[in-house]
Formats: structure tokens, sequence, C-alpha cells
């Protein structure tokens, strides 16, 4: 008894030590070289992988950093410039600098807005109700709500409104990675710039029927009416196919287009409320937050 | 306009009548004649076991859905119910209710639920189960009780030998096959039921009686049954040949034990068996070879669940190389 | 006539056939007020329109010219003003182009013979019947409407063995080929004429599904008056209208997959309608501007099957056979298993439209789905010997280059997958998914 166990622990103790001696020299004899700045810049990165910044992971971004001679074109959305000023620090760079952006879904066809015309029954993805047919509203442009940004997204961030069934955006937690837009199959969301103090001044609609027919589809749709171009005093408007776009390198969230339109196509987040004087003397005051709150009496399935 | 919404679908815009429930159901339909002849051999016993065994996996499955998973328990589908009836039969009839529930409990819980419910679990619940419970109550599981005498009692103490315990103890020990049939009751018995076993397996007729329903209700395809029966019977049947005194013959090997409920009821099992015809029945005739690997060469008598549960993990590469031919690939 | 009925050997399955219109006479609508002619009824590049707003036009006449070869010329099927070219919803919804004519009497082009006479001596040299074709904008009208003179035109290196006429009509409900059958039979066989001759083959095989006993003891009465003509009467299963299913059960050849034609593998495939509607274009001067079009449901009063109008509005095709019936869930064009689900009945008719089918609410609706039991009914359904279980999850998870590995471009969407799925897991929209991105794919490396 003495003796078994006396071997089997020699045995045992031996063969642990011979296979630590082999493996620490083929360790040596593979051992790949690689700049250590890499892993600490990879460090510094979020790690989430998101491929925002044009890189398949956050290593392949990590190098890229390294090799680079300046980071201008380089950044990492998920992390935004504090991320870029550690990965600078680290590398010895100048960070570029880039206005932090955000996703923007254009699209306010809430079920009050735009009532639905037909049932959808097949499978629950944006992308496969896309190729059946336009959609179940009478809008061909607006949103399907099945949330393939939903799924998209790595970050949490962008949500189903159980109310009107659109998409909604966390503002705290969008980093811009881009990936909603691309799996948006209508290309209703598109990354805008975040604005100071998170304001924006946007159209929400992308349909290029002429007024009247997408007036009837849609309640709050952009009806092409050039109203918001004329009163831009920054020239940022442009109306193209019946439908304006707000340019948002020009805009100066001067908020003037918002008070003009007639469908309340043009919405702005995140200012403060406006003056009651200002109010009286306005016939329209569209907000996002009154879209969103008329529906919640609605029942979801019509 | 008419005020009603139309609907509107991809196609195709109909849809068959099997269901996953009529499917289910179709199998506890199967499986009724094994029932009936393990209530006739075995009495009140058999009749204990299964219910226990049934509502036990039945009740785990809506537990663990309900108060674990926090999803709506499917239980209505009857796929529990069957695992409990094949575990059920999988053991002899006075076992204690005790270890049918612990296996209930393995079977659904860890075998099944544990991968993710219906149609996720790569090796049949049952047979995990019963597997589990072999290993953990060897006595219990292998003391069976002799049919037709015990049937008005609950539990009995006349347990007796399994043929394939005799067989393979008797060639073991030198003894001759032809010696070693005038111990065993005869092939007849063996068909009908009339033999000491697990509470389903007994019954070859009554086996045969289900796979022909679900044959007819197409639940199942006769790729894996026979390619496996099959196997067994050329694998065994050319040890027999080669020398009939120390081998048994293959009748023997198929009317015992559980290759005909295994054949029919375990490896057929949708979830755990392979997709392709091709693939069934490499899956089939591995399972058989493996079988009678064990029986012959192996510690246990029986090894038809050990190989059904072996396979199961190789359905995956199965599938993966067994393609069906494609449409139009030899071009004339 | 002890004949062993042939069909295709692997998948398929069996829905009720409901063949409710089967003894409905093909009879004519009434004139619409205005019609709606779409400009993209075929497979290709959209017709460009050649009148404007405030012609006069009759009917037959041209009014908008093929772009290219593989499209079609499409005609007026009514007389009266253009109206307005503008872009109407289609089957999608999505906004097309298309002509709007307001209706004025009935109109027709003097060059066309609008007796009943049946002409059976062919004039035309094969070019000029292929010509004719292609002037009449005639298209496929099993419901592909892939251009019909693309398919005449045998490309260089490649022979021509068989001509194999689709008079299967696989698709449940619908009747339109089997009423052309019966009441034109004789026009069909001198269509086939036609066509044997467009493409310089001498046996041509008719290939009609046995739960039309009617169309096929007719059918090979007259057959043997023609040489080189036979029928061959096929078991009732679905799929075997497709091309690849109808040339196996016929001549047990294998198209290959996708860019694989029929004419690899030495035959060319019509549908019975198109044989008509070529017999009228060679023989009767005629261009294609109107179609048999079955309305059916269990719900309607009276299923029915009409000659209609190009552009006519399917509403009123419905409201002629006896109105939209309340308790309507699904409005379909084409049969119930490939069918195109509508959103409004305000759709023209087109030249791919044979049937609409009114499904009722309880019907239309898809049940539950569960989980996947892995049962293989899937793969031993497919007629193209696809793994339909794992193309869907492919696609579903995105692997579009594991799915394209699996053959995922020969799928012929015929839906047989998703049809006998004991869950309920709509396959099929899945695999489509997977089968547009997969093309697209190869479509972008070959550019």
């Amino acid at each position: 008894m003495q003796n078994t166990l006396k071997y089997a622990i020699l045995s045992l103790s031996a063969i642990g030590t011979i296979s630590a001696i082999i493996l620490y020299f083929i360790a040596q004899k593979f051992k790949v070289e690689e700049d250590p700045r890499i892993d600490a810049v990879e460090e510094a990165l979020p790690s989430a992988n998101c491929g925002g910044c044009g890189y398949p992971g956050c290593r392949n971004f990590a190098e890229a950093c390294v090799n680079a001679s300046d980071l201008s074109g380089l950044y990492c959305p998920a992390g935004g410039s504090e991320t870029m000023q550690n990965v600078a620090r680290i590398l010895g760079l100048e960070a570029g600098e880039q206005i932090p952006m955000i996703a923007v879904v254009r699209c306010s066809g809430s079920l009050e807005n735009r009532p639905k015309t037909t049932i959808y029954d097949s499978a629950k993805t944006c992308l496969i109700a896309s190729t059946v047919y336009s959609g179940d509203t009478g809008c061909e442009y607006g949103c399907l709500g099945l949330g393939d940004c939903v799924v998209s997204c790595l970050f949490d961030a962008i949500h189903i409104n159980e109310n009107t069934f659109l998409p909604e955006v966390d503002q705290n937690k969008c980093t811009a990675c881009n990936a909603c837009v691309k799996s948006c199959p209508k290309n209703i969301i598109e990354l805008r710039k975040k604005g100071l103090k998170d304001r924006r001044v946007f159209v929400s609609c992308i349909n290029k029927e002429k007024g009247g027919i997408a007036k009837i589809s849609c309640k709050v749709a952009c009806i092409g009416c050039m109203k918001c171009q004329k009163e831009c005093p920054f020239d940022a408007i442009s109306v193209e196919n019946f439908l304006a776009y707000i340019d948002f390198e020009k805009c100066k969230l001067c908020r003037k287009c918002v008070s003009v339109c007639p469908t309340s196509a043009i919405l702005e987040t995140n200012f403060p409320p406006k003056k009651i004087a200002e109010l009286n003397k306005e016939t329209v005051n569209p907000s996002e937050n009154k879209n969103i709150n008329s529906d919640i009496e609605k029942d979801p399935n019509g | 306009m008419n005020n009603k919404l139309l609907k509107v679908s991809l196609s195709p815009h109909l849809s068959g009548k099997e269901s996953v429930k009529s499917i289910m159901y179709g199998v506890v339909i199967a499986l009724v004649p094994a029932f009936i002849a393990g209530l006739y051999f075995f009495g009140i016993g058999a009749l204990r076991v299964t219910v226990t065994a049934v509502v036990a996996c039945v009740l785990f499955e809506y537990v663990i859905q309900k108060y674990l998973l926090k999803v709506k328990p499917t239980i209505s589908d009857g796929s529990a119910i069957i695992t409990g009836l094949l575990l059920a039969y999988n053991v002899p009839s006075n076992i204690s209710a005790g270890i049918i529930i612990l296996g209930s409990l393995v079977a659904i819980g860890i075998a099944k639920m544990s991968f993710g419910g219906l149609g996720n679990n790569p090796f049949n619940p049952a047979l995990v189960g019963r597997v589990f419970l072999l290993i953990s109550f060897p006595v219990d599981m292998t003391s069976w009780p002799k049919p037709i005498v015990t049937r008005a009692s609950v539990i009995d103490a006349v347990t007796a030998a399994t043929p394939l315990a005799i067989v393979k103890e008797g060639l073991a020990g030198g003894t001759p096959y032809s010696i070693l049939l005038t111990q065993i009751p005869s092939y007849w018995d063996m068909f009908l039921g009339n033999v000491g076993g697990c509470i389903g397996e007994v019954s070859a007729l009554a086996l045969i009686i289900g796979l022909f329903y679900m044959l007819y209700k197409k639940i199942i395809t006769w790729h894996i049954p026979i390619s496996m029966t099959g196997s067994i019977f050329i694998f065994t049947g050319i040890m027999w040949l080669i020398n009939p005194q120390a081998n048994a013959d293959p009748v023997f090997h198929i009317l015992t034990g559980g290759v005909l409920l295994g054949a029919i009821f375990m490896a057929t099992d949708m979830v755990t068996s392979p997709m392709t015809p091709k693939g069934m029945l490499i899956f089939g005739s591995a399972i058989g070879i493996l079988t009678v690997i064990i029986r012959v060469y192996g510690a246990y008598p029986e090894g038809v669940s050990f190989s059904i549960l072996i396979m199961n993990a190789f359905v995956p590469i199965i599938n993966r190389f067994c393609k069906p031919k494609r449409f139009g690939e030899i071009i004339k | 006539m002890a004949k062993v009925l042939k069909t295709f050997p692997i998948g398929g399955v069996h829905p009720c056939d409901n063949k409710l219109s089967a003894s409905k006479q093909i009879e004519p609508v009434v004139l619409p007020a205005t019609v709606t002619i779409p400009l993209s009824q075929h497979i290709g590049a959209p017709a460009t329109p050649i009148v404007k707003p405030l012609d006069i036009v009759k009917v037959g006449q041209l009014i908008a010219k093929a772009s290219g070869f593989v499209s079609a010329n499409i005609h007026s099927s009514v007389s009266g003003t253009v109206k307005k070219i503008d872009n109407v919803p289609d089957t999608c919804g999505y906004k097309r182009p298309a002509i709007i004519i307001d209706v004025e009497d009935d109109v027709w082009e003097n060059s066309i013979d609008r007796t009943d006479s049946l002409l059976k001596e062919i004039s035309l040299s094969q070019k000029d019947i292929v010509e004719k074709v292609q002037e009449s904008g005639i298209v496929g009208l099993g419901g592909a409407t892939f251009p019909t003179h693309v398919k005449l035109s045998v490309p260089k290196g490649k022979t021509c063995e068989y001509l194999l006429i689709n008079g299967v009509e696989c698709e449940p409900y619908l009747t339109s080929d089997h009423r052309l059958m019966l009441e034109k039979t004789e026009e069909i066989f001198v269509g086939i004429k036609i066509v044997m001759k467009a493409l310089g083959v001498s046996k041509a095989i008719i290939g009609i599904e046995n739960n039309k006993k009617d169309a096929i003891d007719k059918m090979s009465a007259i057959s043997n008056n023609y040489d080189g003509i036979s029928v061959q009467a096929l078991k009732v299963q679905y799929p075997q209208g497709g091309e690849k299913q109808l040339a196996k059960a016929l001549i047990n050849r294998e198209i290959p997959a996708p860019p694989g034609l029929p004419i690899d593998v030495g035959c060319v495939i019509q549908n019975v309608g198109t044989i008509y509607a070529i017999y009228e274009a060679v023989q009767k001067n005629k261009p294609l501007f109107e179609r048999v079009v079955t309305i059916t449901g269990r719900s309607i009063k009276n299923s029915s099957n009409f000659l209609a109008r190009i552009g006519t509005s399917i509403s009123v095709l419905i409201d002629a056979s006896g109105g939209l019936p309340g308790d309507t869930g699904k409005i379909i064009s084409g049969g119930p298993m490939m069918g195109k689900a509508l959103n409004t009945t305000d759709i023209p008719v087109s030249k791919g439209t044979s049937g609409i089918l009114i499904l009722p609410e309880q019907i239309s609706s898809r049940t539950n789905i569960s989980n996947c039991i892995r049962c293989a009914k899937c793969v031993s359904v497919c007629p193209l010997g696809l793994e339909p279980y794992l193309l869907s999850k492919l696609s579903l998870r995105s692997l579009f280059d594991k799915a394209e590995s699996e053959q995922v471009v020969n799928c012929i969407e015929c839906g047989c997958c998703s049809y006998n799925c004991p869950s309920k897991i709509p396959l099929l929209d899945f695999i489509r998914l997977g089968k547009t991105t997969v093309m697209k794919n190869i479509r972008n490396r070959t550019k």
C-alpha cells in the first residue's frame, strides 16, 4: 500500500515535470514576436468587436492604430474621444478629433399616424418582410417595426417602443457603430451629429411620394412643401423628390423649420420647453414627446 | 375596401395536417400495445411504474419550464409522456417509486431541459435516465420479476435472470449453447413476452404492432429499425455459423433484451437520429454492431442503451457527411 | 388504356387539390371602366411606353415596347383613351409604372382574326414564328412570365430533342389550364405544332396530372391525329408543374442547378396557356392581351374561370363571381403553394395572373411555431434533395457562404418543406432570404 502510493506520487510528479519542460521549450520555439503596444491598445478599447471602426474586431483596430503614423483616420465610435485619447497616449500620437454621432430613426409612422392596411403574418424580420411587400401600412418607405435594428445592436441601445412599434435609440448607450443603419432594409436609420447637449433637429420621414399621396398614408409624412427650406436662414435644408433633408453640418439648431412644418415631420430633441409667449404665437408645436405620448392609449393590435 | 385587414404572408399559404402534437401522440398510441403486454405479464407493478414515470416526467417538465426557465410550458405536446413511457418500459416492474422519480428527473431535467427542451437534446432523454439508473442502482435495475406469477402483487421478491444473462454467463463459463437453450424460455415465449425483463421490452409482438402503426402513420421510416436489427442479425449470424456452441444464434439476439424496443422506439427518436435515409442506415447498423460487441465482449449482458447513446453523439457528424442526393447533380 | 402513371422520384407533397372550378366554362368578363396595364409583367427589363396621355388606342395596339432581348412588348387590352402613365402599387405594394386607359367601346385592330375557326395550316417560317411570338409580347403564362421568344431561340451549341408541354397544373384550386385543354383542345395541338416547327423538334409530350381525367381522355384522343405529339398521364403530386420535376417525370432527365436550363438536357418546356397564346398570335394575329384567370376559394359563391383582359382590376373579377366574402383573410394571386398574398383587391390582372384565390380567415393564418424536432420531414419532401432545416437555420444566422455550399440556389421555392413541417416553422421564408442573398453574392462576385 505504502509503495503503491509512493510510486503513484513519484510517477505523476515525473510526468508533470517532463511535460512542463517540454511545454516551456515549445513555447520558446514558437513564440511570435509582437508589438506589445497592440495588447496595450486593445486593453484600452471597449472590446465590443462591433465593427463600427471599419475593422472586423478590436484587435485588428489596435493593430491598425499601432501601425498608423497618425490617428486621424482612425476612430472608435463605441469608446468615443475618451478612448481615443487613451490610445493616443499609449502610442504617443495626437488623437483625431471626431464629432460624436448618434443613430437617428427617421420615421414617425406610429400606429396613430399611419394606420395599418394589412396584417403581416410571416417570419418576423424586416429583411424578409421587405422582400414580400412594401409593408403593412400605406407607406412603402416607412418602418416595418419588426426589429432587425434591435437584433443588430450590440449595445442594447435601440428598442421597439411597444406603443408606437417604432424603434427608439437610447442616446446614452448608442455608440454610432453603424450596425443598425446597415441592418435596416428601408434605410430609415441615419447617423447624425449628436449635437450639443444632445440637441438635434431632423426630418423624421423618408417618404419620397408626392405630398398628397404621402399624407394619405401617414399623417406626419414630409410632403415636400418647401416651407422649411424657405425658412432656413443657414441654407441647411434641401428638398428632393418631395422630401426635405436637413444637413447636420450646416444646421445651427435654430428650430425655425420645426415651427413651420405643416405635418410635424421635423422633430427636435432635448430642447428646453418653449416659452409660453412663443407657444401662444405658434399654431403648430410638434415635439417628439408629444408624438410618442399620444399613442400610449392605443391598443397595440389595433 | 372591407373593414377587416387582409393578411399578407409568404407562400406557401397552406400547411399540412401533421403537427408536433399529432406525431407525439401517434408514438404514444404505438406504445400502447407494449404497455398492455407489460401489464399482462407483470401485473399491477407495471402499471404503477409506468404511471409514476409518466406523471413524474410531465410534472418535472412543467415545473422546470414554468419556474426555472420561465417560459410557457409545452407539456401538452406529449413529448414528456413519451419520455416517461420509454423510461418506464426500460426498468423492471418491481423497482421502487423513488428510483423511477429520480430517473425521470435525470431524463427530463438533465438530458432534455438543460439542452433547451424538445428538439435540442443530443441524447435520448429516456435512455439517459435509464443508463443513469442502471449505473447508480445496478441491483434494483437488474433483478427482474418473473412474469405471470406476480400479476396480483405489487412488489414481488421472486426474481429471475433474463435469458441474456443466463446465456452470457453460461457461455462465459464454457457451457455449450445447445445446453443453455434448454434453460431459457422458448422463442415463442420470448416473442409473446413471457420472459423476465423490463416492462416494455419483453413482448416482441406488441412492439412490432407499434412499429407497423408508426410506419402506417408515416411517423418513422423503415431505415433505422431494419438496419439495426439487420446488422445484429447478420453479425451474430456470422459468429453463430463459425462456432454454434460458443455463440448464441441470431434469432435469440433479436428477441431478447431491448433490441426491438430500442430499434423501434429509442433509436428512431426523431430528435436524436440522423436526418437522411443514408445517415439513418449508417446510424442503425452502427448501433447494431455496437450492441453485439457489448453483449458478447462487454461487462454488461445488454448493450442496446449504451450503443444508442454512443451513436446519438455521432448524429451531428452523420448529418454533416450524409447528404441527400441533390437533384440535377449528375448531368446526363 | 392502362398506362403507368409517371411522376418525379424524390420529395413532393400531396395537398388536397380543391379544384372547385374544374367544371366551369371559361367565360368573358365585362369590360371595366378603366384598365391599369403595368409595364413590368414579365421577367426582365420593364417595357418602354410608346403612347402618351390622351392618345386613342385600339384593342391589340402596341402601347409599350420591349426594352432589350429579355423583355416583352405590351399591347392595349381595351380601346379608349390613355389617361395617364403613372406609378401604381404592384402586387408587392411598391409603386411601379403602368399605363392607365379609360375604356371606350371595344374596337379591335383590323389585323386580328376574331373568328372561331380553327386554322391548322402553319404558313410562317421558323424564324417568322419566333419573331411573331416576340412581337405579340408572349411570356410564360404558367406564372414565371419568362419571355417566350427567348425560350424559343435555342442557343448555339445546344440541341433540342423534346418539347414538353406543361398541362400539370399541380397547384391546388387553379383550373385555368385544365379548362383551356378541354375547350381549346385542337388549338393547343396546332400551337404545339407551331412551337415544334419553331424549335425544329419532332417529339412533344404533354404531361397532365391524373386528377384531370377528362382532359387526358380528350387530349389523348386528338393526339392520334398529330404526329409526334403524345399525352402522358402523371400521378398527382405537387410540385410536378415545376420545370425540373416535369422533365424528370416525362423524360427522366435532370435539369442541372442554376444557371442550368431545360435546354441543357435537350428540352424546352411550355405551359398549355402559353401554347394557346402562341396559336392565337401566329394563326390569328392576336397579341397577348387577355388570359384565363381562375377565381376560386371555398368561401366564394361562384368559383369561375374568366377570360379577362390584362389590366382589369381583380375586384371586378371577384364581384363577377359573387363578391368578396366577409370572412376573407387572404387574397392570393396564383395558387396556394407559390402564390403571392395581395394587400388590396385593387390590383390589375397581369400576364402572370393564373388565378385569384380567396382564403377565409381561419385557414389563412399561420399557426404557432414550435421547436424543430428534427423529424427530417422537410428533407424527405424536398423535391431537389436539399435540407431545408439546415438552409433555413444557416440563413437565419446569416451564414450565407455555408448556405451556398449547401446549394441553396437550387431551391425552387415550391414550399413543400413549410407545408409539411409539423412544427409549422416558416422554413421557406428564411430559405428565400438565404437564396436571394446568395444569388446577390454570386452576381457581385462575377462582376
